[in-house]
């Protein structure tokens, strides 16, 4: 490959494109791997679900239970996700609109859950609020119960994703510094306004990216609200510990089926993602060019 | 204790005196409970829970399959960052767009879907069990599974710091007469360690912890397909509250030690 006859030039185009061979290899590899990595999964599920016809499909996902599930699951969703992206915005906002002391330890902090196992995530609210827990008895005495119960799960559900938000806002705020606000304050804005109009549009697109991957992993989660949930079947079951109920009781089609549903939810969400990334992307391109 | 960079902003005490009470109230008083309930072992009673062979069997798969994950995503996440920054063609936005589906997607979905294609008489495991070996089941499934949850980790920290990287330097290395692999070696693995580093150790983490895509796949035997979570649950079946703690303040110090490794790493890689 190396004559000494190949110009500059063709070597320098070589090293871009990599030769035709490795380059062709890669590519493929990248197929393969997405081929049998990830699409057949998918196409797993959904050919399971459907094994035994549409009605079947149907049955499963239209029956009270799976209902009652769906309900729990956008119940626990609605919760937790408005209120960390209050906390987002919030934990955000500190991080990148001022310097102070111990700013560091507070990022890392914020990302904690992120190395905490789901499993811990519902243990410790078992610890806190569970009959032999630490508010256990008072609880009790009160009759209000919390573990094995919806606000465990939301609880929970709030703990895994409590990152979420603010890891997407603090490197986007960051970057778009404080002038703009500053200026808003100079002419007249107070607080309140400044925030609305400035900043709420500013952030716009990398807070709806948050809550898209905020809402995913809520739907979806399931080590930590398995543990708080007590798994009362209709009652305290959230879709993905339905499909776990499902599976064990090796009624493996509807099982699949509602994977399905969870599968066109989670591909949704794909899609949502991708969106609101182009729109940043395009912001960005277009604040370059400014 | 603040100087502000801006002192026209308002919102400071409030913004975090906000993020430092619902960090507290959700994450880190619960934590910290967590803490206080295991004190109520001695040392060697906390000790004897944690080292029975039972649970170092756990720890041993839990940590290993993980690291296993995280080395194969290492290698194959760059790789697929590196087709996807570097090639164009048919269906690479389709790829990259589904790079994320293990995000997206529920792990429990993950995990029956999995287990489907390797079982035994599943689509894939069934050519395994003509070779003689079985996937679903054993140490490998799990890996599989901690693969796949883990997979947008190191692609998703590689790709923006390779799209970054100017070609300019590559083909002047190249032009100068460095061969593909010095360039790798001397261009492309200095500007690109301390992105894998964190994209390594996040799909670590992420797999030592993780519980639902795993449970279905791994067979759950004591001694052989038990990874740590599980446990944490089984103890807490058996209402075994303080082992359960034990197991997870033990999770939680081995995983901080590790990551604070990979941090020190890091750091000297990026400051020499």
């Amino acid at each position: 490959m190396s004559s000494s006859t190949q110009s500059a030039s063709s070597v320098a185009n070589a090293a871009r494109r990599g030769s035709p061979l490795s380059r062709r290899l890669l590519i493929g590899f990248g197929w393969l791997f997405f081929t049998l990595f990830l699409l057949l999964p998918l196409l797993i599920v959904v050919s399971q679900g459907l094994k035994m016809g549409v009605g079947t499909f149907f049955d499963a996902i239209l029956e009270p239970d799976a209902l009652s599930a769906l309900k729990l699951t956008i119940i626990a969703v609605v919760i937790s996700v408005p209120l960390n992206v209050v906390f987002g915005v919030s934990a955000a906002w500190c991080v990148s609109k001022y310097s102070f002391r111990g700013k560091s330890i507070l990022v890392t902090l914020i990302d904690l859950p992120f190395s905490v196992s789901p499993v811990i995530a519902g243990l410790v609210y078992v610890l806190m609020f569970g009959a032999q827990g630490f508010f256990g008895p008072w609880l009790q005495d009160h009759d209000i119960q919390i573990v094995f119960a919806l606000p465990g799960i939301v609880l929970a559900t709030i703990f895994v994703t409590v990152p979420f938000v603010a890891r997407e806002l603090i490197p986007l705020m960051q970057e778009q510094g404080t002038q703009e606000e500053e200026a808003a304050r100079l002419l007249g804005a107070n607080g309140w306004q400044m925030f609305w109009h400035v900043t709420v549009p500013n952030i716009k697109w990398g807070l709806i990216y948050g809550v898209v991957l905020c809402t995913a992993r809520a739907m979806g989660e399931f080590g930590a609200v398995s543990v708080v949930s007590g798994h009362i079947r209709g009652v305290t079951n959230t879709l993905p510990l339905h499909v776990e109920i499902l599976y064990n009781e090796y009624n493996h089609v509807a099982a699949f089926a509602v994977a399905t549903l969870l599968l066109i939810m989670a591909l949704f969400i794909l899609l949502l993602k991708q969106w609101s990334e182009s729109r940043i992307n395009r912001l960005r391109a277009s604040a370059a060019e400014e | 204790m603040s100087r502000r960079i801006s002192p026209v902003i308002p919102g400071f005490g409030l913004t975090l005196g906000y993020t430092l009470v619902y960090l507290s109230l959700i994450v880190l008083i619960p934590l910290a409970a967590m803490f206080v309930h295991a004190a109520q072992l001695t040392w060697d009673q906390f000790w004897a829970i944690i080292t029975a062979p039972r649970v170092l069997a756990a720890l041993q798969l839990s940590f290993g399959t993980a690291f296993v994950a995280a080395i194969i995503n290492g290698v194959i996440g760059t790789v697929l960052a590196w087709v996807l920054v570097r090639y164009t063609f048919p269906g690479r936005k389709v790829i990259d767009a589904m790079i994320d589906l293990p995000f997206a997607l529920p792990t429990a979905v993950a995990g029956i879907a999995l287990t489907a294609l390797y079982a035994p008489n599943g689509w894939i495991g069934q050519f395994a069990n003509d070779l003689g070996f079985k996937i679903a089941y054993t140490p490998m499934g799990i890996t599989l599974a901690l693969t796949f949850v883990t997979l947008p980790f190191v692609v998703r920290t590689v790709q923006p710091v390779l799209a970054d990287i100017p070609r300019e330097i590559e083909e002047a290395a190249a032009c100068l007469g460095a061969k593909p692999l010095q360039v790798f070696r001397y261009i492309l693995v200095p500007a690109l360690l301390p992105a894998w580093l964190t994209g390594f150790a996040l799909a670590f983490a992420r797999g030592v912890g993780e519980y639902g895509s795993v449970i279905f796949i791994a067979g759950n035997m004591p001694f052989k397909t038990e990874i740590l979570p599980l446990l944490i649950m089984v103890k807490l079946d058996q209402y075994d509250y303080t082992g359960a703690t034990a197991i997870g303040v033990m999770m939680l110090v081995v995983s901080f030690i590790l990551l604070l490794i990979i941090n020190l790493i890091q750091r000297r890689i990026e400051k020499p």
